[in-house]
């Protein structure tokens, strides 16, 4: 792998110099050149204006200097995501697979007592850049510094829950990085022979499956499907190595600015961390008949969803809508009320482990993907379930 | 305002099946349609034209047929439409999509707002918008579901981007890149007069050459990921129906499911 400077090209504008984290370009009678300490990062590359510089990699050389596994650990109001946890039980099996150690790289301000949470749920380094700027996200400031901790310390797989977070920011740090993302993915694991990570993932709505891979790219990126990787053990007696990165003295400036977070307090529709989802269709008849589903949903734990058809209804809000339109969700106990099955649903839902359907027209859609068929009115059943529930089965 | 929209004509997922033989994608039958979420970013466009004036240019990189969408959208009131097309842009992942977009952004000029949709429901990657604004160097928010102030001659914008325990208010500075979601209003009804233009309007065609792109940057050339394996997703185990009256159904429901430790209630 080498780093040329075409000579035609450069215009010793000194971006390069700039760019660089290791100080390893000088610009010397009118033209930028390379100093043995080039770790050939690329930041350079994608900052010079004029495309003067290029690296070449040979595929065989692409996979050397880069080793481990990093799982980015989201936080949203100094609370680590469930999906983090996840994330560090699977990079711990890749990690283990492949020799190497598990990084977790947290953002936010004020977070120093969360890394060791990290530690125990199996990460060996902590990436800990604690700063006000980080406390909330922005694309740039978390995209701009997860792209230069890349480059400093090089790891070989970066993962990140697919949130809304990491889906806005992770394409940023891999297309700065110039490397392959591939999006939600459900399954990972390590081919042997070549140590490639072959990334799983639905696509067409769910209707085919693809494995990918990143052969001659690095680091592999992909975001993961909350709910779907196995959280391991909690060891408070894991010890590993936090190490505290900066983000002040960095060339990183956010141009958006976050203004205001709005929590949807009315309910619970973090649809994407939750175990159990209760959803609606037009089968519920009316808005107020959503008070059934969220009694039944408060006392299994679970939160509301809804189809399109009740979400235009103006039944309930859009953030609980599920399906093409609206969320992908896998729970591990999805019970749909009054939903016909309409593809555009089912592509959204049809993952989730298990599938209840309840709905009174024996051929609705529905029941094809249905674990439990339920044929039946709503009415009767729900209510029957919440009386259950509620006195533990007497 | 200069607007410039980002449309994918994808097949109509409710058709798309594996063949199981040959494991690769069933096409006869299968309809073209524009990806639905795009239809919302031509929407966003379409009323800030309205409000700011300007034009509104639609973009999509597919094979000669994709035409087809662009027409389509010309008939709801975009202006002008692009269509990049050549062999080597075939087998395009997310990073070489966006480096072939980024290209025609170029040779459209000075962009004001890019409009994507949250995601194509072919692929389903959400990775492009992003991918593409920091190829243009832009600052970008995805997800946007309103747009609640937008400041063309100040350069900027405030826009609520929905997240996954509500929504969040984000002020951006202009040129910039959003992707939006369905709440971001439904699309209007094509117009008589867009239906005359879409026949008429002569659309350019640049392929890799007239962009300028490098060969091994688009494609499957430039594509740095690769697909190993296709295949159909696992079928679902045995239906078990649960009949009887309703009290039954619903006891004999919650039993199964704490048999199948998916809840933890005890059910006798
Ligand atoms: C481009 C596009 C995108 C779309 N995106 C989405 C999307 O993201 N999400 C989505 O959900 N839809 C989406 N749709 C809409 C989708 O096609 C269906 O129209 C919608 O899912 C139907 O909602 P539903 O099941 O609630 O209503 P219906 O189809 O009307 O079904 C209601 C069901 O309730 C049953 N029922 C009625 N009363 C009772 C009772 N008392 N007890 C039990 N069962 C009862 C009925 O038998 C019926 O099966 C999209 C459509 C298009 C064209
Ligand atoms: N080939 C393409 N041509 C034009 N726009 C595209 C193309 N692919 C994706 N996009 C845009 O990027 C968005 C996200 O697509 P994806 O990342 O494929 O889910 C889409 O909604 C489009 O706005």
């Amino acid at each position: 792998m080498s780093l040329r400077i075409d000579s035609e090209l450069c215009t010793a504008c000194e971006a390069c110099v700039e760019a660089c984290p290791f100080g390893a370009i000088e610009v010397v009678d009118g033209l930028a050149c390379v100093k043995d300490n080039c770790t050939l990062c690329g930041a350079c590359e994608d900052a010079c204006p004029a495309g003067a510089i290029s690296i070449d990699k040979k595929e065989e050389e692409v996979q050397a200097g880069f080793s481990g596994v990093w799982v980015f650990a989201e936080q949203r109001k100094g609370r680590i995501a469930e999906v983090a946890f996840e994330l560090l039980g699977e990079g711990r099996r890749l990690a283990d697979k492949l020799g190497v150690s598990l990084g977790a790289v947290l953002f936010g301000s004020g977070l120093a007592d969360k890394a060791g949470e990290l530690i125990a749920y199996g990460a060996d380094k902590v990436y800990l850049a604690d700063d006000p700027a980080l406390e909330n996200f922005t694309d740039d400031l978390y995209g701009g510094l997860l792209t230069e901790l890349v480059r400093e310390y090089k790891p070989e797989i970066v993962l990140c829950g697919a949130t809304s977070l990491g889906r806005s920011f992770f394409p940023k740090v891999a297309s700065a990085l110039n490397t392959g993302l591939t999006a939600d993915c459900t399954g990972l694991d390590i081919r042997m022979e070549d140590r490639l990570l072959l990334q799983t993932r639905p696509a067409f709505g769910g209707n085919i499956m693809a494995t990918i891979q990143c052969p001659a790219h690095r680091p592999q990126m992909a975001t993961v499907r909350p709910k779907v990787m196995r959280k391991g053990p909690c060891d408070d007696n894991r010890t590993g190595e936090i190490i505290e990165v900066e983000l002040a003295g960095r060339a990183i400036t956010a141009r958006t600015k976050l203004l205001e977070i709005i929590e949807d307090l009315s309910e619970k529709v973090n649809l994407a961390e939750a175990d159990i989802i209760v959803a609606g269709g037009r089968g519920i008849g009316e808005a107020r008949n959503f008070a059934l589903l969220r009694e039944l949903a408060d006392l299994l734990g679970g939160a509301l969803g809804a189809t399109r058809g009740a979400v235009d209804n103006e039944w309930i809000s859009y953030p609980h809508q599920i399906g093409q339109t609206g969320k992908t969700v896998s729970p591990k106990l999805y019970i749909a009320c009054g939903i016909s099955g309409a593809v555009q649903h089912l592509v959204g839902m049809q993952s989730s482990d298990v599938i209840v359907a309840i709905n009174n027209d024996p051929k609705a859609p529905i029941f094809d993907v249905a674990h439990y068929a339920l044929v039946g009115d709503l009415f009767e059943i729900v209510p029957a379930m919440i009386a259950v529930l509620k006195d533990g089965g007497k | 305002m200069n607007i410039v929209v980002c449309i994918k004509q994808v097949p109509d997922t409710r058709n798309v099946r594996l063949d199981p033989e040959t494991n690769t994608l069933k096409r006869e039958g299968v309809e073209s349609i524009v990806n639905p979420f795009d239809m919302y970013a031509v929407e966003t466009a379409l009323r800030l034209k309205d409000e700011f004036g300007g034009t509104v240019t639609a973009l999509t990189m597919g094979p000669p047929q994709a035409e087809a969408a662009l027409r389509q959208v010309v008939e709801y009131g975009v202006d002008e439409a692009v269509l990049l097309s050549d062999r080597a842009f075939a087998g395009a992942d997310t990073w070489a999509t966006s480096y072939t977009l980024a290209k025609g952004i170029e040779k459209i000029g000075q962009v004001d707002l890019i409009v994507c949709g949250k995601q194509a429901v072919d692929g389903d990657t959400a990775q492009v918008g992003p991918e593409l604004a920091e190829q243009l160097g832009l600052p970008f928010v995805c997800f946007v579901r309103r747009l609640a102030e937008v400041d063309p001659s100040g350069g900027r914008m405030v826009v609520e981007r929905l997240m996954d325990d509500g929504y969040d208010v984000v002020e951006a500075s202009l040129p910039a890149l959003i992707t939006v979601v369905k709440e971001i209003g439904e699309p209007r009804v094509p117009s008589l007069r867009g239906k005359m233009k879409a026949k008429k309007l002569t659309i350019p065609v640049y392929g890799a050459a007239d962009l300028n792109a490098a060969p091994d940057c688009v494609g499957l050339a430039g594509s740095p990921t690769q697909v190993v394996e296709v295949f159909a997703p696992q079928p679902r185990g045995d239906r078990v129906n649960i009949d009887g009256a309703p009290g039954e159904q619903a006891r004999q429901l919650l039993a199964a499911l704490a048999r199948d430790k998916v809840l933890t209630v005890k059910v006798d």
